[in-house]
Order: structure tokens, then sequence, then C-alpha cells
């Protein structure tokens, strides 16, 4: 069961905090602080899950955000690690139409140079909420397809 | 979120204030910006106005994104709910899922509005509807809109069945008597097409069945179905949908594997089902990307769980054998970490892929040599301890220091149970010890101390070893502890060199001054921590009788010492002087040699010197003895007191080290057989008459001790003639290990008047039947007779 999923900037500013568990806001700040005192010490020579307190972290850096997912002990790592990469790349069709190849062959570089474009800082919050409701819920995975969440992303946006 | 531009009493819009916020170019600015608007959005909410509530609102949620306090809002958010706008109600729920959980009171408020948009006709909202109850319900409203998510469940619409069944998941966590109302539509979901569906029905019957055993039981009637899914997902062809690099769906197969594993535990029936597809899913999967790789950790996890066949639990272990070889690093850690699991129940698997466990330990993250040391010392068996010692001695070498206390410790149970001889156990110890500094364990130091008092051969060599370190680094606590107190009992031995001469060393000649001056350098330096002082002094203090030389400095160091500021150490000199000077004639009575230490650890049937020289070490007959028989634990003097422990091994401490229940029988020949068993088990099981003929009579008495069956053969002659030349021979079925022990004599005397005494061991791993065939040949009355015996009638308590 995933516990909370969190997106974080180097500099430990909160993108996203979606929590799957009861924790008073004090208590958020704190585990905030703490995973990010946690992840941004490890460098490509460490592997992608740290423990922390009686869960894990399965967590990658995309350019300049780590996107971390905090896991039972007891899940399988890989597949986490195959689902924020899925979330990652939703996110990125969502925000910005990429042709395919780019997608393809430059999927880092694109999502690099548009992290550095303010107009992301904009764009996120409400609506990647939004992705986060679609393909998680209730600590579980939720859609994996990433056509139908492109979809019906699009119809809600309609909708506004 | 585009809203009309209007005049200036229109609040700032929401990409307006994070650009403000962006460009504050301290915390403070950042702070006073935030601060202004949250006291306009406050103002606003006040004035309860409608229009631009939704806007205020997803600004205070950026604000609360910061970190700033926001529970102001969240009144406001559940106004917005109760809204018809479907903005109004995004943003509304957004809020609640944010600010509201189940702790506060307003909480509960939401209930009625989200059981009307329960029902609305949009299913978009219904669907936002079922994200908030997934996200934050509470106990109470699970009770009260659990009927209306279980009619979701079945409605025709995937997009509202997928978040109904997660919403399930949810409220059965919270509530598990909820429980009920779900049972009976799971079964449908899981014939859907729907992938998505598929996915959130597994997490819910995954969720059921962790939490109630009677769910478990009956839908293991699924297993079948649900192997079938998996099997279409492998072989179907490319579908753009679900497709990541070429593997279908790779998030359904590992939540199907999931579920699998649950239902297989421990029932073989459902186990056998799996076999096929578990196979397939091992062999057909590519491990080139993390997604095969992903898929195939869930498949190795499954079949170890289950009660699979042994090839396949073969497959399993090659596919983390090969894992470990991959270059990356996550999946070196996931194999490492399953092959911890793996080892407690099958070494032999494991042992294949040491070498590559071995080179994990020079990896640079710090949680895989975690995990490679740990498996290296599960690792370690009396075959590999002599390489093994030495890979683990250079990993703590180059450790970090939080590894030295475990790894040290560690390696003092590995060589105690499978060291090949004494000598080189205590100087691996003293390896370890200079190596690891002052990093190890308080028990460590004593346990080496046993270890050193036991072995009575190597008093005088170890003295020597221990000097020669000691003697150019004082700094190591453990070393200096150990040495000060094997140079206090041992010194003497030493400096008249009553030991064996180590190879290819220099022979050192020391004088007694020379060992005195150590300790009273150890005792003087400020850097030493009091529990090597005390080590020294009491050291000091024996050497005064080994070292008449040297006794009138030693008192003049207890003298000195008696007014130490340390209050330990000062009572020590006060007490030890008086022993010098009122009661000096008890003196040489008091610090006489100390008798062998029993130590509590498990003993190590190799630890006899002689034993080396009898067969090597890597003999494999005692190797098949050692692997199928666990070390015997010998009795403490002082546990004996305290309960009574039952035991087949005498209580000797020079019996100690000889493990009753793996000796060789060539050993025996050199020591005699061990007949001063404690025959505490022989009361439950009764003796059996094993041959009664022509006045030779053989009797068979038990021992059990769970798999290993110890039977004592009492063989008399009541004839008139002596039996000579008597020879026993037995065998038993092939599943049976046997372990014939020579006999105390040939001769049984007539008349009853002596008898042959046969130890005879059986190892019965399978609790079978135990059957056994015996063969006698003998010389009676100057002519030879022969006779065999098929014996069937073992009683029950042998073998059950």
């Amino acid at each position: 069961m995933i516990r909370f999923i969190l997106i974080q900037n180097r500099a430990g500013k909160t993108r996203l905090a979606k929590w799957f568990m009861n924790f008073h806001d004090d208590e958020k700040q704190k585990l905030i602080e703490e995973v990010h005192a946690l992840v941004t010490v490890r460098d490509a020579k460490h592997t992608n899950f740290v423990e922390f307190r009686n869960f894990k972290i399965v967590y990658r850096r995309y350019a300049g955000l780590y996107f971390c997912i905090c896991v039972d002990v007891n899940d399988n790592n890989l597949a986490y690690l195959e689902a924020i990469h899925n979330f990652v790349e939703v996110l990125n069709e969502f925000f910005h139409n990429v042709c395919e190849l780019d997608l393809v062959f430059n999927f880092y570089k694109v999502l690099e140079k548009f992290l550095l474009k303010k107009k992301f800082d904009i764009l996120f919050k409400l609506q990647v909420y939004s992705v986060v409701d679609e393909m998680f819920l209730a600590g579980e995975i939720r859609e994996t397809s990433q056509i139908k969440v492109l979809r019906q992303l699009t119809t809600l946006t309609s909708l506004e | 979120m585009k809203f009309p531009d209007l005049s200036m009493s229109t609040p700032v819009r929401l990409r307006d204030l994070i650009r403000q916020i962006r460009s504050a170019k301290t915390a403070a600015e950042e702070r006073a910006v935030v601060q202004k608007e949250c006291a306009y959005i406050r103002d606003s909410f006040r004035d309860e106005d409608n229009t631009w509530r939704c806007r205020n609102v997803a600004k205070l949620l950026y604000v609360s994104l910061l970190g700033y306090p926001a529970h102001f809002g969240q009144l406001e958010c559940l106004k917005l709910i109760a809204s018809t706008r479907f903005t109004d109600k995004r943003i509304g729920y957004l809020g609640a899922m944010l600010l509201l959980d189940e702790r506060q009171d307003i909480h509960v408020l939401i209930t009625n509005s989200l059981k009307n948009d329960l029902n609305h006709s949009n299913q978009y909202i219904t669907g936002l509807a079922l994200c908030a109850l997934g996200s934050i319900c509470s106990p109470e409203m699970s009770r009260d809109l659990g009927g209306e998510v279980e009619r979701l469940m079945k409605s025709t619409n995937p997009y509202l069945k997928k978040k109904a069944v997660l919403c399930a998941v949810r409220i059965i966590r919270k509530v598990p008597e909820q429980f009920d109302v779900f049972q009976n539509s799971v079964r449908s979901l899981l014939t859907e097409k729907n992938h998505g569906v598929l996915l959130t029905a597994t997490a819910l019957v995954i969720e059921m069945c962790q939490q109630n055993t009677h769910a478990l039981q009956s839908f293991r009637k699924l297993v079948p179905n649900l192997v079938r899914i998996l099997k279409t997902l492998i072989m179907s062809g490319y579908s753009p949908e679900h497709d990541v690099s070429g593997i279908s769906d790779p998030f359904l197969q590992v939540h199907l594997l999931r579920l699998l594993r649950i239902l297989g535990r421990n029932d073989s029936e459902a186990s056998e089902a799996m076999n096929d597809i578990l196979a397939q899913v091992s062999t057909n999967t590519e491990n080139s990307k993390n997604v095969g790789n992903a898929i195939l950790y869930e498949t190795v996890l499954t079949i170890m769980d289950i009660k699979s066949e042994s090839g396949l639990r073969v497959l399993a272990v090659n596919i983390l054998g090969r894992f470990l070889l991959n270059n990356d690093k996550n999946i070196r850690y996931v194999a490492l970490n399953t092959l911890l699991r793996v080892v407690h129940v099958d070494q032999n698997a494991v042992q294949r892929h040491r070498a590559t466990i071995v080179e994990c330990l020079k990896d640079a993250d710090v949680s895989i040599k975690r995990r490679a040391m740990e498996l290296c010392f599960a690792l370690i068996n009396p075959n590999n301890i002599r390489t093994m010692t030495n890979e683990m001695l250079e990993f703590l070498g180059t450790c970090e220091t939080e590894f030295k206390a475990d790894c040290t410790s560690n390696m003092f149970l590995a060589m105690e149970r499978f060291a090949p001889s004494k000598r080189w156990h205590v100087d691996q110890m003293i390896k370890v010890l200079t190596t690891a500094g002052n990093s190890v364990r308080d028990d460590i130091v004593s346990s080496l101390i046993g270890i050193i008092s036991s072995s009575s051969d190597l008093h005088g060599y170890t003295a020597r070893q221990l000097y020669k370190i000691i003697r150019n680094d004082i700094t190591q606590q453990p070393l200096v502890q150990v040495g000060s107190w094997t140079l206090g009992e041992f010194g003497d031995l030493f400096v008249n060199g009553q030991y064996e001469q180590p190879h290819g060393e220099e022979h050192i000649q020391v004088t007694e001054n020379e060992i005195t001056d150590i300790l009273e350098r150890v005792l003087n330096w400020s850097i030493s921590t009091v529990v090597t002082r005390e080590y020294a002094i009491n050291a000091l203090m024996k050497l005064s009788t080994r070292f008449p030389n040297c006794s009138d400095r030693i008192q003049s160091i207890m003298t000195y010492y008696a007014c130490n500021m340390n209050l330990e150490l000062q009572t020590r000199a006060v007490e030890y002087t008086s022993l010098f000077t009122k009661h000096n004639l008890i003196r040489p009575s008091i610090v006489e040699r100390m008798p062998v230490l029993i130590s509590n650890s498990s003993s190590n049937p190799n630890a006899n010197e002689q034993q080396e020289q009898i067969y090597q070490e890597e003999n494999p007959s005692n190797d098949a003895q050692i692997n199928h028989v666990p070390p015997n634990e010998p009795v403490d003097l002082l546990k004996l007191l305290d309960e009574p422990i039952q035991t087949n091994g005498s209580i000797h401490p020079h019996e100690q080290q000889q493990n009753p229940l793996s000796s060789n029988p060539l050993t025996d020949l050199l020591f005699g057989d061990d007949t001063s068993h404690n025959h505490l088990n022989n009361n439950i099981i009764p003796p059996m008459v094993a041959l009664d003929k022509n006045g030779l009579r053989i009797v068979f008495t038990f021992e059990r001790e769970d798999t290993l069956l110890t039977i004592h053969s009492k063989a008399t002659n009541a004839t008139q003639y002596p039996i000579t030349n008597f020879i026993f021979k037995a065998a038993v079925p092939k599943t049976f290990t046997i372990e014939l022990y020579p006999p105390n004599s040939t001769i049984i005397p007539a008349n009853n008047s002596g008898e042959i005494h046969q130890i005879i061991k059986i190892l019965n791993p399978n609790k079978d039947k135990l059957r056994m065939r015996i063969k006698l040949n003998y010389l009676f009355n100057n002519s030879s007779m022969g006779d065999e015996a098929e014996l069937n009638t073992f009683p029950e308590q042998c073998y059950n």
C-alpha cells in the first residue's frame, strides 16, 4: 500500500504531496523534511530504495525533481519504480505536447527544458493533483494505461 | 484556471499570486506576501462571497502546499462542495482531500454532500465524490456510505467501477466489518475485460484475503480463473494501451502474482495449479529492462512462498543469481534481500552464488553492503570457513564504522561454530580485534577470554601473540583487555618458553620486567578506558606471584594506585596492597591460575587440536556429519544448578569441546568410548530385545533427541563358554543415516559375567518407521558362528 506520494525539488520545496494516511500538519512538514534530507544526499551510485521509519521510499530523480513514493516494506520495489515512470510520462504528455520522436529519444531533455520554464509552477498545482487522482487512489495504483488517463484528463479540463 | 478579467476589486488570480511569491527574494518577503494574501482571503470568506470563493480556496491550497497554515479554509471547502458548479465542486473536493482528514470535526459534514454526489447523474461528479471518499473517509462515513459504494461497483461504467472498488479497499481497511457488503460483488469483477477494473479488483481481493481467513479460503477457488487471466496477458500480442517497454500491463501481472502468492501460501492444491504459469512467466519474461525484472522479482517471491515443487525453486534461485550479476544496483539489492530469506530455508542453492555475493561486499551503496554481509555470514559452513574469514577480515578493514560491531560479533559466532582448529580460531580472533579496533562489543572480549582459557595447550602461544601486538600499540581497548588478561594469567608460560613455537616467526625472548612494563604502561596511560585499566591492574596482581622478581615493583604500583581518583581502581589497589602486607600468606592461593572458564556458547565439533592431525579439515564424511547434525549445546555448570537440562554429552569441561554427536569413529579409538552418557532420556523409550538366541542376548536401549536416535547395544552371553571375535553389523533403509561406534571389546565372557557395549547412532530426518537388519559373526567354542535378524518392532517413540 502506498503511504504517500511526494514530489520535491532539489531545494526541498514541495511541488506535490498526496497523503494516503492521516498525519497532523506539523507531522507532515517533518516528514517532508526528513524525506528531503534522506533523498538529496544520495547520488547515482546508490539504489533507488531507502528505508524510512518502518516503511520504505522508492524514488527517482528526474532533472531537478525528486518523485518519491512511500510504500510498505513488503511491496515490490521495482514495480513501484515503474509506476513512477508511468506517472511521469503521463505528466509530460499532459503538460506539453511533444511529438512522439521527442518523447522516445529525448524524454529527459524535453522534461528538463520544460521544467526550467517558469510556467511549470503555475500549471502544476491543481492539475497535477487530478493526474495523481486518476492514477492512484486509496493507496493503490488505479489506472496504468496512459492513453486512458490522458483521455479522462482532457475531458475533465474541458468541463471547467 | 482562466477567469475573465474584471475590475480592481477582484481577487488576485492564482497564477499572479504564484508569480508574486516566486519573485520574493527572501523568505521574509515571501511570508509577507503570503500573509497579506491570507488576510485578504479570510476577509473575503467572512463576506460570504460566492463568486470568487473558488479562486480564493485555490490560492489557499497553494499556500498550504508551501507549508503555511490553512485551516480557516476548511468550512469554505464544504460550501464549495455543496455548490452546483463543477469547478466549485472540483476545488472543493480537492481542498477537502488536502485540508481535512479524519481528525477534524468538520469532516462528518461532508457526508451528506457526498451522498448526494454519489447518486449524481454526471459521472465526473460521482467520480469526484468517490475520489474524495477514497482519500479521507472515516469509519462512520464508511458505514453510512458503504451501500452506495457497493452499488457503484456494479455500475456499467468502468470509470466509476474502478474508483468504487478502490473506495471499497479503503473502507475495508477502516472498518473490517463492512467486508460482507462487498464480498459478493468481487467475483464478478474479476471476469471483467477492462484492465483497470481487474487491477483494482485484484487489489481489493488482496486486501480482503489479508484481513479475513474465510475469504482466503473461498477465494482459493478462483485460482484457475486468475491463472487464466495471467496466461492471456502473457500470450496476447502487443496491446498499445497497456504496453510498457514491450510487456503487456506489467502492473496487472505483478498484482495477479501477488494475489496468487497469498492464495497459494500453505495450500498445496492451489500451489499446484499455479506451477505451470509460474514457470511460464519465469522463462518467457524478458529481463533486459526494469519492467521485466519487476515481474520476475514478484514471481520469485511467489515461488518461494507457496508450496512449489523443487524444480521451480531452483529456477527461482537461478533468477536471483542472474539478478546478482546485473549492472543495475537496484536489482542487485532486491536479489540480495530475497536471497537472505531463501538462505535460511535452503543454504545449498545459494552457495553457488557465493563468489558474486562476496563481490557485492565491495559495492558503494551502504544498503547493498549490509545485505551482502548478512548473506555472507549465513553462507559460512565448515568447507569455506577459511576463505570466507579472509574475505570478511578484508571487508572489516574497509567498511564503515556502523558495520564493524555487527561484523565482529557475527565473525565470532561463525568461527565458534566452524573453526577448524583452536589455534586458527585464536589467531583469527586476534586479527579481528586488531582490525576492528574499538568497535567490538563487550561480550566478545569475555567470550574470547573464555575460549583462550579453555584451550589449555595454547596458553603460552596466545600470550606470545598478544604480547607481540600490544608492545607496539596499546590504543585498541578490546585487544588490550584480552591481552592484559592473557598476560596476567599465562605470562609465566611465555617467559619460560613453555609454548609451541609458530613456524617462520622469530623467537621472542622476553623477561618478566618487560611484561610488567607493558602492563604498567597500559595502567598509566590516560587514554586507556577504566575497564582496560581494571584488567591491567588485575593482571599485574596475578603476576606478583608468577614473577617473584617483580613482586616488589608490583607492590609499589599498587600502593601508588591506592590514591587514584577513580573509585574502582582505588578499591582494587587498596585491597591488593593489603594482600601484600597483611595477608601475604594467602596471596599465592588467591591469585593462582584460574580454572577453565566454561563459556555459554555452542561447542565446536572440530576444535580439538589432535583431530586436525588425524584427518584433513575438508574430510567429506566429516562434513556430511556436520551438515546433518546440529551442534550440541554443552552443559553450563551454572545452569545445571537452576534448571534441569537434558544433555547427551558429559559435563566434564575437558570433553566440552568434543561434540559427541559428530565425532569421528577414528577419534573414539584414541579417546575411548563416551560411556558416561546422561541417561535422562532413557525413561521415555522402552528398551527392546534385538536378539535372544543360543544364549546370546542383545538388548537395545534408546536415547532420542529429535531426529537423532542413539542406541546402546548390550550383548550378554548366558552360555558356559565365552564368545570371542564378536563382530556386529547393522544396516538401515536408505532414508536413514547410521553410524556405528566401535564396541568396548570383542569378547563376551560366559555366564553373564560381562557384556559388550556398543553405540549406534541413527539419523532419521524424515521420521520414517525404523527398520534395521543386523548381522553377527563370532567365535564360539572354537567354531565360527553367524547370525542375521531383521528388526521391525522398534518402539514408536524411536521415530515418531
